[in-house]
């Protein structure tokens, strides 16, 4: 499988990096050319080397899409910091480029609940916090038992 | 109707806007530039990111006729208008887009029509100094159609031509001719003469063969 990831920072590099590991392809973009930093960090050889590609360029821009790869992706992660910037790329692969597969991270849960509605794959940090923190807490209350 | 953008488009557009007796409401992210505007406008404009739902909510969007996304990022202004038409059913809307090389991501997310103030001052620049006397009057983009407006070379074929002589191709229409500051609608009788200016109705992609009858040969 081909993966697409846009927006390198902790989440993306992350993930890139274990998708490349479990032995898929993977094509990295992002728009600031230090970002291969996190891909190359705490690895024994160098992004590149292991096989990984990274094209350094804007998400809007259709010319650093495609230099990317977005044509023949089979999978399309968006992850930069901007949620707006994910929304609109992620509408892009999925309807001109029809990647099958096309997970966005969106920080705002309310954007992210609405959009997951129209049909993406929303990932929402933010409501996973909210709902771990509360079921944390709860747990500790209730094993307190000071509130049933 | 709800401005999202409190730059120098949406500012005076609210000000025109309010000057013409509408209710206006600007959203502005910026905390500073939300304060110099704030002092002109007063209760009519909100500090929030105007992406946000709640923010948009706030603002009235459930009840805005129109929503104009003027903010300085293209994704900004096609989401903002993406929900106010999709999620909160505004009938109308209009973005700002702000690099043309974006304006396929607008069309593409349905958010029509976006605006290019780029493209609008080439538009412009095409009119003051027209190739071979070509000026895009309307795009008609939808219907697929254009009204165009040339002027006819000197010893174009059009030239001393009537309209039914010309051979124009199949949905190509003369709809008037401009001669010493009048206009009138033409027959098939009319004679054009080198000097006239021609407005045209045609299909979209007609407009190379369109031009080739009112080219001067020496500019061919």
């Amino acid at each position: 499988m081909f993966v697409l990831i846009v927006g390198s920072g902790r989440v993306g590099s992350a993930v890139a990096k274990s998708m490349l590991s479990d032995g898929h392809e993977v094509s990295v973009l992002d728009e600031n050319p230090e970002a291969i930093a996190l891909l190359n960090r705490g690895q024994d050889e160098s992004w590149e080397d292991l096989g990984g590609s990274f094209t350094v360029g804007t998400a809007l821009e259709i010319d650093a899409l495609l230099e990317a790869g977005i044509d023949r992706a089979d999978a399309f992660v968006a992850s930069t910091n901007g949620d707006n910037t994910n929304l609109v790329i992620a509408q892009i692969a999925q309807r001109r480029f029809e990647v099958d597969c096309v997970v966005v991270r969106v920080l705002d849960p309310g954007r992210a609940r609405w959009y997951a509605e129209q049909g993406l794959q929303t990932v929402c940090p933010t409501q996973t916090a909210i709902e771990l923190l509360e079921a944390a807490v709860r747990g500790h209350l209730d094993g307190d038992g000071m509130v049933s | 109707m709800l401005i999202v953008g409190a730059g120098k488009v949406g500012w005076n557009l609210a000000r025109e806007l309010v000057e013409k007796e509408n209710e206006v409401t600007v959203i502005e992210s910026n905390r500073r530039r939300y304060e110099v505007v704030e002092e002109e406008l007063e209760h009519s404009i909100q500090y929030g990111d105007g992406t946000e739902l709640w923010v948009l909510e706030r603002a009235g969007i459930e009840r805005a006729d129109l929503v104009i996304a003027v903010t300085g990022d293209d994704e900004d202004n096609i989401l903002i208008c993406q929900m106010a038409s999709e999620k909160y059913g505004v009938e109308r809307v209009v973005a700002r887009c702000n690099n043309p090389r974006n304006l396929q991501h607008f069309e593409l997310l349905g958010v029509k029509p976006a605006v290019s103030a780029t493209d609008l001052i080439l538009r412009l620049i095409e009119h003051e100094v027209p190739k071979y006397g070509l000026v895009h009057l309307l795009d008609l983009k939808e219907e697929r159609l254009e009204i165009i407006e040339m002027d006819v070379g000197e010893g174009a074929a059009a030239d001393g031509a009537k309209v039914k002589d010309l051979g124009l191709p199949n949905g190509s229409l003369v709809i008037s001719i401009l001669r010493d500051r009048g206009g009138f609608v033409p027959t098939g009788e009319s004679v054009m003469r080198a000097g006239d200016e021609v407005l045209l109705v045609l299909d979209i992609g007609l407009e190379e063969t369109v031009t080739r009858s009112f080219i001067s040969p020496v500019n061919a």
